[in-house]
């Protein structure tokens, strides 16, 4: 079984690595997007700072939206998807093998280049690592939110804006909580119970995603 | 002959029983919302502090308690759907889901009128307000999803899995929701529930949350005959139906 | 064994077929035919599970396939009109992943089955530079080295050449020989003796019936 959990996540890195613009054209996203900010609302640093972790999460969920068409979709027009289904393992297992190569291709690359975010919008360092811990713990969460949204809505023509309408929702208490810290990181307070609940809605999500997003592609596949 | 009788049959008789239960629903409803409202907005006393412009909560809160309530027959009928594989069940949920769109959206309307004299503005990031807010995104989210399906099979069941999906979210917004309000907003008044209501307030609110539950129940059985008809619109008995009434109107006219 | 009882499909209120019975027994090979569009693939994903019957169930070794999917797929090989190829990958590494996922167990050698399939030279080109019907030999290649006694196959000559279709048809008398199953749809006609294979039309639901 964890042989069949490598192997699916052997090729997704494979196929990404084969096609590069998949994986860097969200994180280029991501990264624009944050640069728009400074250049509308102008400079100040305290400022900046101030609107920082709202500028980075909702550019951070828009790069996932970006992201989550590539999940199933080339899967499910190559037929590479029911192929998948009809493997003599749980359907459960296989998709959180998808999953978790989605967020290595996605969520590890944002983690990556926050850094230099954190430079463009003056953040401070302590800031910095909450922001960092709530990026590690927040983008799972939005990986396995978004797979039920594209599993939903996979087989239909014009799915991408529905994903959005579905996603969007779903994902806000993520963009509260992970806010709140780094909010609370800046004025120095504690915020080790925000990333508690996070990690909370972590484990919730890793648990039970799975069997959603295998029953919605039994609906979207048939 | 017989795989054809089965369903065909359920599918007739929850037509026939939702048209029976339909009109006691109505009953209750009208003379209910008669008396609640005419109670609430000329005999129920003023409040001390908001004036007139609490009586709103006789439209507000009963609606924003069907909203809720709306939702939570659609999660019934979805987990009893996706379980058993009822596709009634499922036609449930797609027929719920606009009404509770309708009441979480007079919910909403509501709120800001009240909001205007209250905080001098029409829309205040209230918690409870923005938890409605978001609780409309999630019924439009299920509406679109239902009808982006051309199979409207496919399409009840992919609704009920997202509204499975919505029913673990939504506590987690509510309550996310309001921490952040706390923390953003403040002390503002934003209690619609004072801590005791006094009686000859509460009780009209009561009669009005009956009136608003029954009319609920009202339109979701009328919504899901519709679904039924338009569903089965093939079957012989639908169409023994159409001729029937029609002939019935023949006949009037 | 593979066996239907009282099949009914419907597609957006359409009835595609209903009332469908038949039963495939080990050794057996059973072509499935029907015009356009009167169900032949919806039946196919039917009967692997990927869509749900209205009426009627699927059953394998006397077990509805609903009630335990993962038995089933450990004996049941799908090939259908999409070929489930990665494209970005080469053949060799597509075979490696379906050896993986779907037949861990059996031992083979990728290179000698390439050049069974006619694949000699390609090995490391990636699938999306071959001609459709190389690419269509690359999943064809799936049934070189499965231990499924049940092969479900739609349409799985389309764009291969005649001696191509030669060479499968013998692996599928081959594989009846020793007690599998298979199941296909084909345009054109089989080359088999007739005594080796049997036929299924499908019918189109009569008058009265043909929407829910």
């Amino acid at each position: 079984m964890f042989n069949a959990f490598l192997q699916i996540v052997r090729k997704e890195l494979l196929g990404a690595f084969r096609q590069q613009s998949d994986i860097l054209n969200p994180i280029w996203f991501f990264v624009i997007v944050v640069t728009l900010f400074p250049l509308g609302i102008g400079t100040d640093p305290a400022l900046l700072a101030r609107i920082a972790p709202g500028i980075i999460w909702v550019a951070a969920l828009l790069a996932a939206l970006l992201s989550f068409e590539r999940l199933f979709k080339d899967d499910f027009i190559d037929g590479s998807l029911e192929q998948m289904m009809l493997a003599p393992q749980p359907l459960t297992w296989l998709v959180s093998a998808k999953v978790f190569a989605h967020w290595l291709l996605t969520g590890l690359p944002i983690l990556l280049v926050s850094p230099l975010l954190a430079v463009f919008l003056s953040l401070q360092e302590s800031t910095f690592w909450a922001l960092f811990l709530t990026l590690l713990i927040g983008t799972p969460i939005l990986s396995l939110l978004g797979s039920i949204g594209v599993a939903l809505t996979i087989g239909l023509r014009k799915g991408g804006v529905l994903l959005s309408l579905i996603m969007l929702p779903l994902s806000i208490p993520i963009l509260i909580f992970s806010t709140m810290a780094i909010d609370a990181a800046t004025f120095g307070q504690s915020y080790i119970g925000l990333l508690a609940l996070l990690g909370a809605m972590l484990v919730g999500a890793i648990t039970l995603a799975p069997f959603a997003i295998a029953a919605s592609l039994r609906v979207s596949v048939s | 002959m017989w795989k054809w009788l089965h369903p065909y049959a359920k599918a007739e008789k929850s037509y026939a029983l939702s048209g029976k239960l339909m009109p006691w629903f109505l009953a209750v409803a009208l003379p209910t919302f008669v008396v609640g409202i005419i109670w609430g907005l000329a005999f129920a006393p003023a409040d001390y502090q908001q004036g007139d412009s609490f009586r709103i909560i006789y439209i507000h809160v009963p609606a924003a308690m069907m909203a809720m309530g709306a939702y939570s027959t659609m999660a019934i009928a979805a987990f009893i759907g996706l379980v058993w594989q009822i596709r009634l069940a499922e036609m449930t949920v797609a027929a719920t889901a606009p009404i509770g769109a309708v009441y979480t959206f007079i919910a909403l309307f509501t709120g800001a009128a009240w909001g205007k004299p209250m905080w001098g503005a029409w829309w205040v990031w209230d918690a409870r307000l923005t938890s409605e807010l978001i609780l409309l995104f999630v019924y439009l989210g299920i509406i679109a999803l239902y009808n982006a399906f051309s199979d409207k099979v496919l399409a009840g069941r992919a609704a009920s899995i997202l509204t499975l999906v919505g029913v673990i979210n939504l506590p987690i917004i509510h309550f996310s929701v309001v921490w952040w309000n706390t923390l953003h907003q403040g002390a503002t008044i934003t209690k619609f529930d004072q801590p005791s209501m006094a009686t000859d307030m509460l009780v009209p609110l009561l009669i009005m949350i009956v009136s608003f539950a029954a009319f609920l129940g009202f339109m979701v059985l009328y919504r899901f005959r519709n679904e039924i008809l338009q569903r089965e619109s093939h079957r012989p008995w639908v169409i023994a139906l159409v001729q029937q009434s029609s002939s019935s109107v023949n006949k009037r006219g | 064994m593979l066996q239907c009882k009282n099949l009914t499909c419907v597609r957006e209120e359409r009835v595609l077929f209903n009332n469908l019975n038949f039963t495939l027994a080990p050794g057996e090979i059973l072509q499935v035919e029907g015009p356009n569009g009167v169900g032949k693939t919806s039946l196919f994903r039917l009967l692997v599970g990927l869509s749900t019957p209205y009426e009627g169930e699927v059953h394998w070794q006397h077990q509805s396939i609903a009630l335990d999917r993962d038995a089933y797929y450990q004996n049941m090989l799908y090939l259908g009109h999409k070929s489930g190829v990665k494209p970005e990958l080469t053949a060799l590494e597509n075979l490696h992943y379906f050896h993986q996922l779907f037949n861990p167990k059996v031992e083979f050698d990728a290179w000698e089955i390439l050049t069974l399939v006619g694949l000699a030279g390609y090995e490391n080109v990636p699938t999306a530079q071959l001609s459709a019907g190389q690419q269509r030999r690359v999943a064809l290649a799936r049934m070189w080295f499965s231990d499924c006694p049940l092969w479900i196959l739609d349409e799985p000559f389309t764009a291969i050449d005649k001696n191509g279709v030669q060479v499968i048809e013998k692996l599928l008398i081959k594989h009846a020989e020793k007690g599998g199953m298979v199941i296909l749809t084909t345009h054109q006609d089989l080359l088999l003796p007739p005594q080796l294979y049997k036929k299924l039309t499908l019918q189109k639901p009569a008058a009265g019936e043909q929407y829910v």
